[in-house]
């Protein structure tokens, strides 16, 4: 699976295993992202959150070995399957759980739903419900990095099916000619919504293999993997800060569940479902953690920890009224009104 | 007062605005070594240098999405789109993006941005290069929408909108960039949300944007020479904020509304404002509500065809006069 080549790959090749603190920050983050979005899907089955919702449950090793390796003041932008990215820049889960069931104590006070997500104190930059938009605006809030100086790096998560579209190839040729301090990020979870992704590609790779067409180095990692993920956001999130340029990298992953609240992801082979089961990055890395002699009560203490936080997060959303109905229109301008005349 | 064609007050605000706060950036196709197609930004190059007048790939989603992306870290950028039917390959990254934005999260952030363009007919470009589509940017929650008509506005309604804390579609009509008027020295701003009144008359009101000021003026002073009617002059040059009160002081005077229009008819702003009278001022009024647009057609390129689809002074002198009837 790995056939890295180039800096990126060597970095990740030589990276060699995390330090122990950050190894249970991993464990903990792909622990915390678990529980959150399962109990987003118990509250839908309840009907306490309406509307749509997509889980990346399968897929937290991502979330979480970016979110362990970003800087606090880094940008990151990601899509309308955003809980985890949002989660992991600490952002309040029961702020995020509000959010997915329209409570005034929503991080949007009930004005975006779960495909727009932003908490822009913790550099959570936005979740972008139209495939593709958000790469370019990942590119300005890294050339504003880079014109201020800041040190800062944009990371942008994307799905597969993006590197479809226009806005895919605009903001990767843009990245590169500015040499701007960004990371793309693809998760390559095999389906475009329904469809597999290798049917309307036509690269094997769907990003790793379009990179030299930016004079971008083709990374490919096991997105389970979140010792891997952790290694390759260093190196890229290294190489962007020190003025080496942007970077697109291609973890692969998969959704235990379907696209959306409403596809029960009936397309995929019963084989594949379970041989990815067999691959999921938290059950993996928690058997590494022991297997590398780490002690199973500082786990348990982290799962218990987890446990407890989306319990409180849940009831404390439950106990939150609806948004106060004035909200609907104010902020549509900069001074809190939405005024068009005068 | 210094005599400026409009588009050497597109540069003049620009610099400006760039020379009062490093925060501002521009960034657009040929903007920067060419100086722009219709050499609107000559000179900010050399005067601010490659990492604040920025030449971009043709790449319009990349360019308005990393507009947006820099307005929501710190900077202030000006963005070009070339020609205002580009929107139409942007138009997520606009409506979807920059104008949803701020509401869907509550107010997080805000997005200090404008975006430039040549829009509007009269240069015989054909229909994808000439339409006026600045009603198709007032239809969106969230976006400002500012129309000059002469070289002072150009430079004091871009400045404001530079500082402008929203974003600001700002549309530059192509058939004016050659005309030229006395701008103030100095710093020069205008205040978004005003509409000016630019002849005073008490038999009809005639609300005009862009190109089509002038050629109501042409009509009024026509109206006034051969028909003895007093048109007052209304030049609208912010849709959103749109100035109601200046509109309507002058129907509650004149008793009788004529828009003129550069969109093609269905949707067009003066579709807005005639409702609005309609609604708010029906009782003062003594006639019908009459606009004149564009028809319901795409541009055509020949001068001749172009020349009869644009509303003209003596179109609107002779929709005057029905009303008049």
């Amino acid at each position: 699976m790995d056939d890295t080549t180039g800096q990126l790959a060597a970095a990740v090749e030589n990276a060699g295993t995390p330090d122990a603190e950050t190894r249970l920050e991993l464990y903990r983050l792909m622990q915390s992202c678990r529980v959150m979005e399962q109990r987003a899907y118990d509250l839908f089955m309840q009907n306490l959150i309406k509307g749509t919702s997509h889980l990346a449950l399968g897929q937290e090793a991502v979330a979480a070995g970016f979110g362990a390796a970003m800087r606090d003041d880094d940008y990151s932008f990601c899509t309308y399957r955003g809980h985890n990215h949002t989660l992991v820049r600490g952002v309040s889960m029961t702020a995020i759980l509000g959010e997915l069931m329209g409570r005034e104590c929503g991080l949007l006070s009930g004005k975006g739903g779960s495909m727009h997500l932003m908490d822009i104190d913790k550099g959570a930059m936005g979740s972008y419900a139209i495939i593709g938009a958000h790469m370019p605006v990942a590119a300005g809030a890294a050339w504003s990095a880079q014109y201020r100086k800041s040190g800062q790096v944009a990371v942008c998560f994307f799905g597969d099916g993006t590197t479809n579209i226009g806005a895919f190839h605009e903001s990767l040729n843009f990245a590169k000619i500015w040499e701007l301090p960004v990371v793309y990020v693809c998760e390559n979870n095999l389906y475009m919504e329904y469809t597999p992704i290798a049917q309307v590609t036509a690269v094997a790779n769907p990003a790793a293999d379009r990179a030299s067409a930016y004079g971008l180095e083709p990374v490919v990692i096991d997105g389970n993997d979140a010792d891997l993920v952790y290694a390759v956001a260093s190196a890229a999130l290294e190489q962007a800060r020190s003025g080496g340029g942007p970077s697109l990298i291609e973890v692969q992953t998969y959704r235990h569940g379907g696209h959306s609240r409403a596809d029960p992801g009936k397309y995929r082979p019963d084989e594949e479902v379970a041989a990815w089961m067999e691959r999921d990055p938290i059950t993996i890395y928690r058997a590494r953690l022991l297997a590398d002699g780490v002690d199973e009560s500082s786990i348990a203490e982290i799962e218990a920890e987890q446990a407890a936080r989306v319990d409180k997060a849940e009831q404390m959303a439950r106990n939150s009224g609806p948004p106060p109905l004035e909200i609907a229109d104010t902020d549509l301008w900069a001074d809190g009104s939405s005024a068009w005349r005068c | 007062m210094a005599l400026l064609s409009y588009r050497e007050a597109v540069s003049a605000a620009i610099a400006q605005e760039m020379r009062r706060d490093e925060l501002v950036v521009f960034l657009g196709e040929d903007i920067a070594a060419a100086g722009g197609v219709f050499k609107t930004t000559e000179g900010l190059l050399d005067e601010f240098g490659p990492m604040r007048v920025r030449d971009t790939p043709i790449s319009e989603q990349a360019i308005v999405g990393a507009t947006m992306g820099a307005a929501m870290t710190g900077l202030r950028p000006i963005a070009e789109i070339m020609f205002s039917d580009f929107f139409a390959v942007c138009w997520d990254l606009v409506v979807n993006q920059i104008a949803k934005t701020r509401f869907m999260t509550d107010g997080q952030c805000s997005f200090p941005l404008v975006i430039r363009c040549a829009n509007g007919g009269g240069a015989r470009f054909g229909a994808q290069h000439s339409q006026s589509v600045e009603n198709w940017a007032m239809a969106v929650p969230g976006l400002k929408v500012v129309a000059p008509s002469c070289a002072a506005d150009v430079k004091g309604l871009l400045a404001a909108a530079i500082r402008d804390p929203d974003p600001v579609l700002f549309f530059e009509q192509k058939s004016l960039y050659g005309t030229k008027d006395d701008v103030p020295d100095g710093e020069h701003v205008v205040p978004l949300g005003n509409a000016r009144v630019l002849r005073e008359g008490s038999d009809v009101t005639i609300v005009a944007l862009a190109a089509m000021v002038p050629r109501a003026m042409k009509a009024a002073q026509t109206l006034q020479d051969e028909h003895s009617i007093a048109a007052e002059v209304i030049d609208v040059r912010s849709l959103v904020p749109l100035d109601t009160t200046t509109i309507f002081t002058s129907v509650s005077k004149t008793a009788r509304l004529v828009t003129v229009e550069e969109n093609p008819r269905l949707c067009g702003w003066g579709a807005e404002v005639s409702s609005l009278v309609a609604e708010e001022l029906f009782w003062d009024l003594e006639g019908p509500i009459v606009r004149v647009t564009t028809p319901h057609v795409p541009l055509p390129s020949a001068d001749a065809l172009e020349d009869a689809v644009l509303p003209s002074a003596d179109r609107i002198v002779a929709s005057v006069l029905q009303l008049a009837d």
